[in-house]
């Protein structure tokens, strides 16, 4: 029961967060996909920033365990494509749906039933999909500071700095 | 097209994605969970068809891998309408709206296409998403932060394919 709870106050505040950013509305996630406005990138890139580096600490000091999804090549690009052009038509993602709605754009409660529908029809071919898709490319819980072969802090740092750049542009051009 | 002065432009994207930078974080550190929704609707779907065939979703793999049942992700995914709901009342920027602006700007207010469009891009963005493993959030948020491959690799595919249907919807102008 407190573990439901936990979920519910977590979720109560991201979506107060997500609404007072402005990044649930439409206008914004297509603003985003047609390179007109980059509040959600903004919002996501700060949100992975200061997640980023308090995991990192937290998981030196062992207070917390990283969880590593596997890289799935087959898996992660062509179900990485097919959602974004699912994403482009619909305008919200998964958890945002639920927080457009909230904020009263109820063209968000076609999304949500597609995606009832959607998550029903996976589940009719997930058995072909682990035959197929799902064991292509499967190389296992890969993050990038494994791979470049660095102390996880100079990527952490790199990434920062690639933000921060990033972020300065986006004001530069009124993005 | 209705411009409301003073009905807040909100907080700015970065404070705001900071601050819920920290909520993921603490999320971590005091619970041990980390964001995602997609599931969620996998979820979701299999309580609603078990109350038509309990056993045949009983049979399902994926159903006995992802049980339908209410979890703390569930619970998260409903909170994200509370607080969205909560903050846009608190500061009058609550907006009840078939058709988004961009949207109409682009295709008409006829509300009939927008839904179609709503619908059967929320079947394919689901799919696409448990394909993957994770959306925005489990892949985008939760894997990028801890720079699994996995998440990078994902999230950059989402934005590809997002970026050609928004291409082909509304062309290459710049003006909305």
């Amino acid at each position: 029961m407190t573990i439901l709870f936990y979920g519910l106050i977590t979720g109560v505040l991201f979506g107060f967060l997500l609404q007072k950013g402005r990044v649930l509305r439409y206008d914004k996630q297509l603003g985003a996909l047609r390179l007109q406005d980059m509040t959600i990138v903004k919002f996501m890139l700060a949100n992975i920033m200061v997640a980023m580096v308090g995991v990192y600490l937290l998981s030196d000091l062992g207070m917390v365990k990283l969880s590593i999804r596997s890289l799935n090549l087959g898996a992660n690009i062509i179900g990485g494509l097919v959602f974004g052009i699912g994403w482009g038509l619909l305008g919200y993602c998964p958890g945002t749906s639920l927080g457009a709605l909230g904020e009263g754009r109820w063209d968000a409660l076609w999304g949500i039933a597609g995606m009832l529908v959607g998550a029903g029809l996976y589940a009719e071919a997930y058995p072909f999909l682990k035959a197929t898709v799902l064991s292509w490319g499967v190389l296992g819980r890969l993050t990038l500071p494994q791979v470049l072969g660095l102390n996880h802090w100079l990527v952490i740092i790199a990434w920062i700095i690639g933000s921060l750049l990033l972020f300065r542009f986006f004001e530069k051009k009124g993005l | 097209m209705p411009t409301r002065p003073n009905v807040a432009s909100g907080w700015s994207p970065y404070v705001a994605g900071a601050l819920s930078g920290l909520v993921s974080l603490l999320s971590v550190a005091l619970v041990g969970k980390f964001f995602g929704a997609s599931t969620t609707f996998v979820r979701t779907a299999g309580l609603i068809e078990g109350l038509f065939a309990p056993a045949r979703v009983a049979r399902m793999e994926l159903f006995r891998l992802e049980v339908p049942l209410i979890d703390w992700q569930w619970m998260f995914v409903v909170g994200i309408f509370l607080g969205s709901l909560l903050s846009a009342l608190s500061d009058g920027s609550y907006r009840w709206q078939a058709v988004p602006d961009m949207w109409a700007a682009r295709f008409g207010p006829a509300k009939g296409p927008r839904a179609a469009a709503a619908f059967f891009g929320g079947i394919i963005a689901i799919f696409g998403a448990r394909l993957a493993g994770g959306c925005p959030s489990g892949h985008g948020l939760t894997g990028v932060m801890q720079l699994s491959l996995s998440g990078l690799v994902a999230l950059i595919c989402f934005f590809l394919g997002g970026l050609v249907v928004a291409r082909l919807l509304y062309g290459s102008g710049r003006a909305s």
